[in-house]
């Protein structure tokens, strides 16, 4: 997906990887669904606090870099799997938020018909093959999927989104394990938040990196500042060109932060108030880009302004039609268990 | 015309049924352990790699979970794969596949995706193979909604309801007993299905009702033509599909009959008859009863090592035949 043109790519030479790579206008569209991304879970989160969504969700706010940076050199028939944090990813990877939120408030009219819920947000047609509540349930999934990707020569890309707790299930050892033997098309994408739950990496995992694992599976281990637009942008790009070029899968860690807790239960004892307050004022994804933006001189305060108004009405219109949705009829209580056969 | 029938042994009849659904679709293939040039730890493969190639005859790495994982992602993404276990207590290793992913997908995404996955399980005791290599856990999968579990008990039934499930758009999950694979039987050339959900008679009787599963179905005919000298008419119902159970086929009989008695291998309590005895005294079948119902599982214990306590486990033919006895004649 170049973008950019000859003349303006030169002038872009000593800027970063996704300035050199992508137009204006792409760059822009990447501010933009940050922002539909970080305003869908406030919006979310606000909804369910007054009540009018049930059950739990896990947002990813602070990790939209990450899910965006990935998906930015996928095809729109590429593929991914996600987890319980994949509202990013859905939306990185097209979806409508409309439909993610009439999921949330469990109408038909929600990418599952209301039976999914946040954990399982999915949007196959778009490649998204779905969240999971198990962690690294995913992992192998994705590699089947890659499995059907060479099988079948469709030339697609498997993403495996999941995060620093995944990495000490048998399922990511078993899964990295096969796509490597198989030279399989799929990229290992693992967002370390720095904590599972509520226990760290540094109390979890033998290893300092994460990434450090793919050595054990023959497979390049390539670590990013996840809050880096353009950093994860890059590692993704150079994986999914190997993936193509048929050289096997790789291990990206996307270092990030998330700003809230776990979930909605999460009283944030295992971090202190000045991690997390460091982090949000320091090293917020969306700030950083739109600075980078700013300074390489790709949009101004009013193109901002004009994302940021566009995103709260699209989040206005989303829960209004979130709303206005019908419900599942009960009867339907047992649909979609089995395939309907005529 | 109809299509010839020969002699097939029950290992035979499956690896024709994997080898007639390649044929016919190349978005079949086979997973699992071992199953390449060794030919599988039953030799239910045999010599397919040689005729499909490493392509479609995968020997996976001994990772139970992520091997059912990719079956499942395959599935999902447009394949057709026939995932083998080496034995079916390996699946408690891929649980969370199996229960909460192949089970589930479907009816999470909104009917979004199908998952045609097909996995095998050698089950069952008689081998000497001890606790951990001869349970009969199809009831566990049978809990599952999404997931459908079959038992077929012949030759014929294991080649046509393989490609019943082959065809299935559902993850279909074939429990196979191990004593079974060398039984040979009458089974037709070429492709045929043998419907799943649905049961068979295999002999009509008018005393009693026998449902049994897999290796029992044989145990249970044996023990009806034993009877037959005594005048007892046994009906033997093969079950054959555990989910969606054929509940009609099960009513029917035990109208006629006004007796039941469930054989299984599982361990009894919690198991299959458990569910076939609940489901008739739920029915209109009832009011027919003319004495309690009769379960006959297999012990309360881990399957031991020792063959004359491996035998001492599950019900044998003797069993079945007191119990009979008693039931109908109300005499041992």
């Amino acid at each position: 997906m170049a973008g950019a043109s000859k003349a303006v790519a030169d002038s872009r030479a000593n800027l970063p990887f996704v300035y050199r790579q992508y137009s204006a206008e792409q760059l822009k569209q990447v501010l933009h669904k940050m922002y539909l991304i970080r305003r869908f879970e406030e919006g979310a989160e606000e909804c369910y606090t007054r009540g009018l969504i049930h059950g739990t969700m896990h947002l990813s706010i602070g990790q939209e870099a990450s899910a965006m940076g990935i998906c930015m050199p996928l095809a729109e028939d590429d593929q991914i799997t996600s987890t319980h944090r994949g509202h990013g990813h859905c939306i990185a990877k097209g979806a409508e938020v409309k439909r993610m939120f009439a999921e949330f408030f469990g109408k038909t009219t929600g990418y599952c018909k209301g039976r999914g819920g946040s954990m399982h947000i999915a949007d196959v047609a778009k490649g998204n093959l779905g969240a999971n509540g198990i962690v690294a349930g995913g992992i192998p999934i994705a590699v089947g999927a890659g499995l059907s990707s060479k099988m079948m020569k469709t030339g697609k890309v498997v993403v495996s989104f999941f995060g620093d707790g995944a990495n000490n299930e048998g399922a990511f050892h078993e899964a990295l394990n096969m796509a490597a033997i198989w030279k399989l098309p799929v990229i290992f994408v693992c967002e370390n938040n720095g904590y599972g739950m509520s226990t760290s990496t540094a109390r979890s995992t033998a290893v300092k990196n994460i990434a450090d694992r793919a050595a054990a599976y023959s497979m390049p281990g390539v670590i990013v500042n996840g809050n880096i637009f353009s950093e994860v942008a890059e590692a993704s790009h150079q994986a999914v060109a190997r993936a193509r070029a048929g050289e096997g899968p790789t291990l990206i860690e996307s270092k990030t932060y998330r700003h809230r807790g776990h979930s909605k239960s999460d009283r944030n004892r295992y971090r202190t108030k000045e991690e997390i307050e460091d982090w949000m004022s320091n090293r917020d994804p969306i700030t950083l880009f739109e600075s980078e933006l700013r300074e390489f001189g790709f949009i101004d305060d009013k193109g901002i302004e004009a994302i940021r108004d566009a995103v709260a009405q699209e989040i206005a219109d989303g829960i209004e039609f979130a709303k206005a949705s019908p419900s599942p009829d009960i009867r339907t209580v047992q649909d979609y268990v089995y395939t309907e056969q005529a | 015309m109809d299509a010839m029938v020969r002699e097939l042994s029950y290992a035979q009849a499956i690896q024709e049924a994997m080898a007639i659904a390649m044929d016919m679709d190349e978005r079949v293939f086979l997973m699992g352990e071992d199953i390449g040039v060794y030919g599988g730890a039953f030799q239910v493969t045999g010599d397919l790699v040689e005729r499909y190639g490493t392509e479609r005859v995968i020997d996976t790495p001994i990772s139970e979970l992520g091997g059912a994982g990719v079956a499942v992602g395959a599935a999902v993404t447009g394949m057709r794969p026939i995932f083998e276990f080496q034995f079916s207590d390996f699946a408690t290793l891929a649980m969370e596949q199996i229960v909460n992913q192949a089970a589930k997908m479907r009816f999470m995404l909104g009917g979004e995706v199908s998952v045609p996955v097909v996995m095998r399980f050698p089950a069952g005791s008689g081998t000497g193979a001890a606790a951990q290599h001869s349970q009969s856990l199809e009831a566990w999968l049978g809990h599952v909604p999404g997931l459908k579990v079959i038992q077929p008990a012949t030759p014929h039934d294991a080649k046509g309801m393989l490609l019943a499930a082959v065809a299935d758009p559902d993850p279909v999950m074939i429990f196979e007993h191990k004593l079974l694979y060398k039984m040979k039987g009458p089974v037709p050339e070429g492709y045929y299905t043998v419907p799943i959900g649905k049961a068979d008679i295999r002999r009509e009787g008018r005393d009693l009702t026998i449902v049994a599963t897999s290796i029992m179905v044989h145990k249970a005919l044996e023990a009806a033509a034993a009877l037959e000298a005594e005048g007892i008419d046994i009906e033997v119902v093969d079950l054959r599909t555990i989910r969606p159970m054929d509940k009609q086929t099960v009513i029917d009989s035990v109208k006629k009959t006004s007796r039941l008695m469930c054989v299984y291998e599982a361990v009894k309590t919690l198991g299959i008859g458990a569910e076939v005895s609940a489901m008739i005294a739920e029915s209109e079948a009832f009011d027919y009863l003319d004495a309690p119902i009769v379960r006959l599982g297999g012990a309360e214990t881990p399957i031991p090592y020792n063959p004359e306590l491996e035998k001492a486990t599950v019900p044998q033919v003797p069993d079945i035949i007191a119990a009979a006895r008693e039931l109908v004649k109300g005499v041992r």
